[in-house]
């Protein structure tokens, strides 16, 4: 079946790609908005599933007021939306393979924005495969979308806002918080103190939190991670261990130990780079933006032509910037095409930025304290996995290294680092920041090549309905 | 100093040709653009298999096969071979023919196939589709995981003393009656001198045989490759259609791995470039239809692997013609089952030894017009 064709195809409708396609449309463009989810928000901003209700009397979060906003805003545009479809292929005319309830449908679009978001990263300790221990984009989930508790009694740790985000969304939802432990030192916030002015909004909703966490009696141990998680009659043990600045662990046999029935532990977020590699885009390695993305300049052009980025999956900057990065993403596209004269998109783009600057402070602060932590990595204990789809061990990692694997592909080609069906989003940034201390840096280990599908699909997916009659056998091989 | 010998082109061939040299005395480098195995050699189906062997060459897969099944032993370390028997079935009546015509042409060569009813093949390997109308039987099939395969070779050839010089592209050799200097892209390393050169490049031996002023065309194939997730045990054999283009195994991880030369987007130049989405269509229906459970595996990954073929479709292994002291190995079909034999063959032909099957002389090929080019 010959793909139908539009303008511009955005593959994500979080607040990047929202507001993308929606600027798109508002400058004459012919758009398709993409999305696995049932509906548009990503997750920050992400919609109740289908046969859910909000609970009665519970207020509606700023999140879901804005998420609400936002989906309103696109039915009123009507902006072409493909929920519950997911994108398992682009070619590299840029045509975009999606699986929907429907089966396979191809769209041909002259321009593809990239709002894919990103996916959350661990550094492994013992345990922490276990089942009960989830990410805190998990629990954000389970909080956000369902109002569910990952479990009653929790331990939430790593880095980055997203601690003090859920703390208190399972405190809300009526469920207790063993303790937090952050990576970061109180001194750590405090130097984002003067970014965070810029948005005296989330300051106040972020000191809001630490006051309900104190209310609750929750302790917070500053400077501290996690050690190992054990199961423990029906729950966990949750050992913990003092860090210095790099996240290194420091021996200190006073560190506490929490009991807990679940563990959710986050140490950032990692852009989602699937389609710009697989397009074979050029990427650049930036710690404090959350790791390898692609190379774009500041409207979301990469190196190939016709692809754009936008949102946190170009470089975290937070979902407030993520709306604004989209536009200008869009509006380049417009100009781009020929749809917007110069002197437009120049006026349009120079306000776009100057908003995206402001918002982006704020986000870049935040991405700073969740940027990964080289001490971090190099606590890992030998036998931690750190594929959890295949298993693989630090130690595997290492000798992997020492046999004379240079870069990533190599590494995943001898250890099946990689291969499982997270195809790398789980293992990857952290299984490259252990090759790098053999290779020299992030840069010289590279990251896997990309791969479809973009997320696994199943043969009968593919294939569909058919006959023997129906399948166009190749000329048989010489004899 | 000077080499006895500098093999380019660090895949099966070359790797094994330039291990044989060294356990035969040779002071030997081996050069590679990117990294040991990880072209052809590294991200091929692994299918040890002569249902898809040229029926001339299943002499040499014979003996391969048995090379691979030991590799942990001339190796050192192993590339997970596993011997299972090997099934290519036939649903319609013109395939029958075909399983018929191939089976005879291949067991003239000495291997042993036979043609089985329906009802045996199930015994063999019971999720087959109720549709199989016949199928080709041999005991001696398998596979190996080819991405293990740099790895391996790379602890051999260093244990062997051989230097392995990997992301060192080769831009030129000039050769004269001292020898051949081996230079590198941009100058980026010193030339290096040996007494021969191996030209092992793959699709790549074109150009490379280029340099030393032999026009031998060499034809590029695109295969795609799919592999599912870690699924149930559903088959446990090798699996081939009788027109060649399905290969089909499960391996010991649960991944079943799905090729059999369907063709992507790509070319000499810039490498596997994308998958042809029909194609990825037919050859998952294809899989599919032979063993119906895999419809619900999920794949994992798709990605493309260049295969080499000249113009006969035979391999090319010898003296590089007029060139004194100059070799080239490649483009043998199905060269992965039979690409560690290649190798010694090769190695004992410049060791002076008498090879154990004859080689491919490269001199046929010159002037030899590629079919339908």
């Amino acid at each position: 079946m010959s793909p139908q064709a539009t303008d511009v195809l955005v593959v994500g409708a979080g607040p990047a790609g929202a507001r993308a396609a929606l600027r798109a449309q508002a400058c004459g463009l012919d758009v398709l908005l993409v999305d696995e989810n049932h509906d548009a928000g990503g997750q920050v901003w992400r919609p109740i599933p289908p046969g859910f209700a909000r609970a009665s009397g519970s207020a509606r979060s700023p999140e879901a007021r804005d998420g609400d906003a936002l989906r309103a805003e696109l039915r009123r545009a009507g902006v072409r939306c493909l929920f519950g479809h997911k994108l398992w292929n682009v070619g590299t005319s840029l045509r975009a393979d999606l699986i929907g309830p429907e089966g396979v449908v191809s769209w041909q679009p002259r321009a593809l924005i990239v709002a894919t978001g990103t996916t959350e990263r661990v550094v492994p300790f013992p345990g922490w495969t276990l089942p009960g221990v989830i990410g805190l984009a998990a629990a954000t989930i389970l909080l956000k979308s369902q109002n569910m508790l990952p479990g009653h009694r929790t331990v939430v740790a790593g880095a980055g806002p997203l601690l003090l985000a859920v703390a208190t969304g399972i405190l809300k939802a009526g469920g207790e918080v063993a303790a937090v432990l952050d990576l970061a030192s109180p001194g750590d916030w405090l130097r984002t103190l003067p970014l965070l002015a810029s948005r005296p909004d989330l300051l106040w909703l972020g000191l809001q939190w630490q006051a309900r966490l104190r209310a609750a009696g929750v302790p917070v141990l500053y400077r501290h991670g996690i050690r190992s998680v054990e199961a423990a009659g029906s729950g966990f043990e949750v050992r913990t261990q003092r860090v210095d600045a790099s996240g290194q662990p420091i021996a200190d046999a006073t560190a506490p130990v929490f009991a807990a029935e679940a563990v959710t532990v986050g140490h950032g977020l990692v852009p989602g780079t699937d389609v710009t590699r697989l397009l074979r885009a050029r990427h650049r390695y930036a710690v404090e933006l959350g790791g390898w993305i692609a190379d774009a300049d500041a409207e979301g052009r990469t190196s190939v032509a016709g692809l754009y980025v936008a949102g946190d999956g170009a470089g975290i900057a937070g979902a407030a910037a993520a709306g604004a990065h989209g536009e200008l993403a869009a509006l380049a596209c417009a100009h781009d095409l020929g749809r917007l004269d110069a002197t437009t998109h120049a006026r349009e783009r120079d306000r776009l930025k100057s908003s995206w600057r402001q918002s982006a402070r704020f986000g870049h602060a935040m991405a700073g304290l969740m940027a990964l932590r080289d001490g971090a990595v190099a606590g890992i204990a030998p036998d931690t996995v750190v594929c959890r789809c295949e298993d693989v061990t630090r130690a595997e990692i290492d000798d992997a290294a020492r046999d004379g694997a240079r870069d990533m592909n190599q590494l995943k080609a001898w250890t099946r680092c990689g291969m499982g069906p997270c195809q790398g989003r789980s293992c990857g940034d952290v299984a490259g920041a252990l090759l790098a201390l053999h290779v020299g840096s992030r840069e010289a280990a590279g990251c896997f090549t990309g791969r479809a599908p973009l997320r696994p699909v199943s043969l009968s997916e593919v294939a569909g309905e058919y006959t023997y009659a129906d399948i166009p056998i190749p000329k048989a091989a010489p004899l | 100093m000077i080499y006895d010998a500098i093999v380019i082109g660090g895949g099966v061939m070359g790797c094994s040709t330039a291990l044989h040299l060294a356990r035969g005395g040779m002071h030997v480098a081996v050069v590679d653009r990117g990294p040991l195995c990880r072209e052809a050699s590294g991200v091929n189906a692994g299918t040890l298999t002569l249902h898809m062997t040229r029926a001339a060459l299943v002499p040499y897969a014979m003996r391969a096969w048995q090379m691979w099944m030991d590799a942990d032993k001339w190796l050192g370390m192993g590339v997970l071979a596993t011997h299972v028997p090997g099934l290519t079935l036939a649903f319609t009546e013109a395939e029958c023919e075909l399983v018929e015509l191939r089976a005879a042409a291949r067991r003239a060569q000495g291997a042993p196939i036979e043609v089985i009813t329906p009802e045996r093949a199930r015994q063999i390997e019971p999720g087959l589709h109720p549709g199989l109308l016949k199928a080709g039987y041999c005991e001696i099939d398998g596979f190996a995981s080819a991405y293990l395969t740099g790895r391996a070779f790379g602890h051999a050839l260093k244990r062997a003393g051989v230097d392995v010089i990997e992301n060192a592209p080769v831009e030129a050799i000039d050769s004269g009656d001292a020898g051949h200097l081996v230079r590198f892209a941009g100058g980026a390393r010193e030339p290096l001198r040996a007494k021969r050169v191996v030209l092992a490049g793959g699709v790549w031996i074109e150009p490379m045989l280029a340099w030393l002023g032999i026009d031998i065309p060499i034809k590029v194939l695109v295969n795609q490759l799919i592999v599912t997730e870690r699924i149930r045990p559903v088959m446990r054999s090798v699996l081939s259609v009788a027109n060649g283009l399905l290969s089909l195994k499960q391996f010991a991880n649960g991944t079943v791995l799905i090729g059999g030369g369907w063709q992507g987007e790509g070319d000499r130049e810039r490498g596997g470039v994308e998958a042809r989405p029909h194609n990825l269509v037919g050859n998952m229906r294809l899989a599919a239809y032979a063993v119906p459970a895999l419809a619900e595996a999920r794949i994992a990954r798709i990605w493309l692997g260049l295969e080499a073929e000249t113009a006969d479709a035979l391999p090319i292994i010898g003296d590089v013609p007029g060139v004194a002291n100059a070799y080239v190995i490649g483009s043998a079909h199905s060269g992965y089952t039979s690409g560690p034999f290649m190798g010694r063959i090769l190695a004992q032909h410049i060791l002076g030894q008498t090879p154990d099957l004859p080689l491919f002389e490269p001199a046929r090929l010159v002037g030899l017009p590629m079919p339908g080019a």
